[in-house]
């Protein structure tokens, strides 16, 4: 494993075997309390959230009706991009995560949930809770990782392609939600192997196809058609809104686990991982975002990213209040948390964009190698057993 | 008719189209989860109710008056509801007798819970529920019912909330030129659900009650019967209350032959014998869990999260029914076991089957 900044030191050199199973049994703890006391008070929030989004959005479609005037332009647009945020990241992410499955509603379970979003649900499910969870910030495992389009790791042989990686990254950022639905196929290593003739791979291209196709039809004729003489100005909005949306949640999705500090693994680390191990990789993976209550709640809670990734299928209203109890163990257990406010997780994450596009300025000092036990730590060894 | 009315078929056929186009406008949702927001017991919406209020009966009961929704199609005297209502966030369904008299307006109905120790659905509805709550519904099903025609002579042998479906039938009419003796056991006088009403009728000769104060009298025994009630072999018999006072009369009625002329209704399945569990998994849910044998396959599902279909909880109603892909499992009530491979197209009720080694349920 290798940790992007090319550190000499391994960021848990000094836990032993026996630390990272109690810390894995301390986090246990944590979350079963949590598991204990669900109840009213959560399922009220969730629903609240949802009543809102929902209300948000068809008052904001309604503005848009008249946004040939362009203060009802300006509204409509701002109203309905928080919208469709909040129907991505606080409700959709979430409820797909399975987090209020506990409460039985079948129409607020992640069996039945579908999003605004042009992956469809049971896609994104499997390869977002499957695979990035499972694998997170495993390179090579990961997808979330650079989307398989960019150079996330020192490590990565460089490629005069990855020049370009800024500009793919920012072409990713404002059609995001197509990035995933992509990535979700698994689309480019398909195409690269011949697996697009799979009957199994061509039943999920027509889904994602017939989910474009629904989610096009509203935003970009039938919304537009309704508005009449606006039919030019709701397209735009609605354009506009999709690409706020976008922009919004890749912008979240990097400060999450690209920053500078968020540690990367190889392959190799994570063969016989233990629970205790496991716990630790998302400690060290993912990075927060700190700000205001409306700015959780507009990032899906993911600004708690180290506790969400500890505990993927915990209540996001949650997050909040378990996370100075999960700081503090990274204090007791001299574990870097990672966080900043979003500029600057933003900053950092794009700064690390462009400097992997160049090729390593020098060879790194030592390879580091935290969580599989290679050869020239002994301690390590004691973490991978 | 001209020839400018639509075929009948027409008008439907626009509105489904109509309604195909508001689909496409909600996309991902449904027009149904908007309008839910604001009309949760329109016609058409999935059957639900307002809480109108809850009015206590005894210390431990309540009768809770509810509005159905506009799809709710009516009941028959003796029949059950499912009701859904979420208890500390957690959604759970549970049925109860409808005690309310059938009315042709059918914009009020009502049922009565006796709160039983540690019950979680029971306490609920009697101590915390507020008007106003909406809660799901089932429409009313069951056949512990007064047949077209009533029967001349009729007793009812209730205990404890057993006197719910009788209230309903008692109600409705139906019996108004019936020769009728209930006999009901409750341990004092206070808590007779329904006491000052049941009192009323026999005071005006409607019926004949027997009241039996537990408390003081001790537990009735079916054979005093045939001092209470001589007669009671030749009426049509409704009886509804504990396991123990159900199991005897059906012992009673059969020893004499007669068990043709009684009716039961079990508030909760009897469980006899326990096997030795395994592990469950839930194909399409991705989720395997250890049971035991004495855990019906759907709680085990629930409380891992799963999203079971339910219905009565006791194996009448066949509303939790799932594909057994494979394994055993072993029927609670009579310790039957039914076994499957894949392709048997074996199907269980989850509610009533514990798993006896591994298996697989498809969902
Ligand atoms: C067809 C039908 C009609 C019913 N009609 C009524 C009605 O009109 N009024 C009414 O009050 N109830 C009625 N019930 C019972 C009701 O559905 C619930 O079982 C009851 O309210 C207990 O639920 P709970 O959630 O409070 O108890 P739970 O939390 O489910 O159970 C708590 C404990 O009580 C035991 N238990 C469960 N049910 C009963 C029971 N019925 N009697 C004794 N112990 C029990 C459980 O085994 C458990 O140990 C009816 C049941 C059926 C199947
Ligand atoms: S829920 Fe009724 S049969 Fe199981």
């Amino acid at each position: 494993m290798t940790v992007i900044q090319k550190k000499a030191d391994n960021p848990i050199a000094h836990l032993t075997v026996e630390d990272i199973e109690t810390l894995g049994k301390e986090l246990d703890a944590i979350r079963e309390r949590v598991i204990a006391s669900r109840g009213e008070r959560d399922a009220a929030y969730i629903r609240k959230v949802i009543s809102t989004q929902r209300k948000l959005e068809i008052s904001s479609r309604v503005v848009l009706l008249f946004s040939l005037f362009p203060p009802a332009w300006i509204v409509g647009t701002a109203g309905l991009s928080v919208a469709k945020i909040l129907e991505n990241m606080e409700i959709g992410h979430n409820v797909l995560h399975g987090q209020w499955d506990w409460m039985r509603d079948p129409k607020i379970h992640s069996t039945s949930w579908e999003w605004d979003h042009v992956a469809p649900a049971d896609q994104w499910k499997q390869s977002h809770n499957e695979l990035h969870h499972r694998y997170t910030n495993v390179v090579g495992k990961d997808n979330d990782l650079g989307y398989g389009i960019m150079r996330v790791d020192e490590d990565q042989p460089w490629h005069p392609a990855h020049l370009g990686q800024p500009l793919y990254n920012f072409l990713n950022a404002c059609f995001f939600e197509y990035g995933i639905a992509a990535y979700d196929l698994d689309l480019g290593n398909k195409l690269k192997n011949g697996g697009h003739k799979d009957p199994e791979f061509r039943r999920r291209v027509r889904a994602v196809g017939r989910k474009i196709r629904r989610q096009f039809l509203k935003d970009y004729l039938l919304f537009p058609v309704l508005s009449g003489p606006s039919f030019l100005h709701t397209l735009a909005a609605n354009f506009t809104a999709n690409l706020i949306r976008n922009l919004w949640s890749h912008s979240v999705i990097m400060c999450g686990h690209f920053p500078e500090g968020v540690e990367t693994f190889e392959k190799t680390s994570i063969e016989g991982e233990t629970r205790g191990e496991w716990y630790v990789r998302q400690m060290l993976g993912s990075a927060n975002i700190s700000g205001s209550r409306l700015m959780h709640i507009m990032t899906g809670n993911l600004s708690f990213q180290i506790e969400h990734h500890l505990f993927p299928d915990l209540p996001s209203n949650r997050y909040q209040e378990i996370a100075p109890e999960v700081r503090a163990l990274f204090d007791r257990y001299g574990l870097k948390y990672t966080t900043g406010s979003l500029p600057r997780q933003v900053f950092s994450a794009w700064k690390k964009v462009f400097r992997l596009a160049l090729p390593n300025r020098r060879q790194p000092a030592a390879p580091a190698t935290p969580l599989d036990g290679s050869t020239d730590h002994p301690t390590r060894e004691l973490v991978a057993a | 008719m001209t020839a400018t009315v639509p075929p009948p078929g027409t008008t439907r056929s626009l509105r489904r189209r109509l309604w195909r186009l508001a689909e496409t406008v909600t996309t991902p949702v449904l027009p149904s989860d908007y309008l839910d927001l604001i009309a949760p017991l329109r016609a058409g919406a999935d059957l639900r109710g307002r809480i109108l209020a809850v009015q206590p009966e005894t210390p431990d009961a309540a009768t809770l008056l509810i509005q159905p929704g506009r799809s709710w199609r009516g009941h028959v005297p003796g029949q059950y509801i499912r009701l859904g209502v979420d208890v500390d966030g957690v959604r759970q369904w549970r049925a109860y007798s409808v005690t309310s008299a059938p009315s042709r307006r059918a914009d009020r109905i009502s049922v009565t819970v006796k709160a039983i120790p540690d019950g979680v659905v029971s306490n609920h509805l009697v101590r915390r529920i507020r008007p106003g709550t909406i809660v799901q519904l089932d429409q009313a099903c069951g056949d512990f019912v007064l047949p077209e025609r009533a029967p001349s002579r009729v007793l009812f042998l209730t205990a404890g909330s057993g006197i719910t479906p009788v209230a309903g039938m008692l109600r409705s009419g139906a019996l108004a030129g019936s020769d009728v003796v209930l006999v009901h056991s409750a341990p004092t006088a206070a808590d007779v659900v329904f006491g000052a009403e049941l009192r009323g009728l026999a005071e005006r000769g409607a019926i004949r009650l027997i009241e039996r104060h537990t408390e003081v009298e001790g537990l009735l025994d079916v054979a005093e019967l045939d001092t209470l009630v001589p007669d009671h072999l030749d009426r049509q018999t409704w009886a509804c209350g504990p396991l123990g006072l159900l199991d005897a009369a059906e012992a009673h009625w059969a020893a004499r032959g007669h068990a043709a002329r009684l009716h039961t209704e079990r508030f909760r399945p009897t469980v006899i014998t326990a096997g030795d569990g395994g592990t469950v998994t839930f194909t399409r849910s991705s989720v395997t869990v250890a049971a035991t044998g004495a855990t019906p396959l759907l709680d085990a599902g629930e409380n891992a999260g799963v999203l079971m279909p339910s219905g009565c909880r006791m194996g009448i109603c066949f509303g939790c029914v799932l594909p057994l892909r494979q394994g055993a499992v072993r029927d609670l009530r009579n310790g039957q076991l039914t076994t499957a491979l894949p392709g048997d197209g074996v199907r269980v009720q989850t509610c009533v089957s514990a798993a006896a080694g591994p298996c697989e349920l498809e969902i």
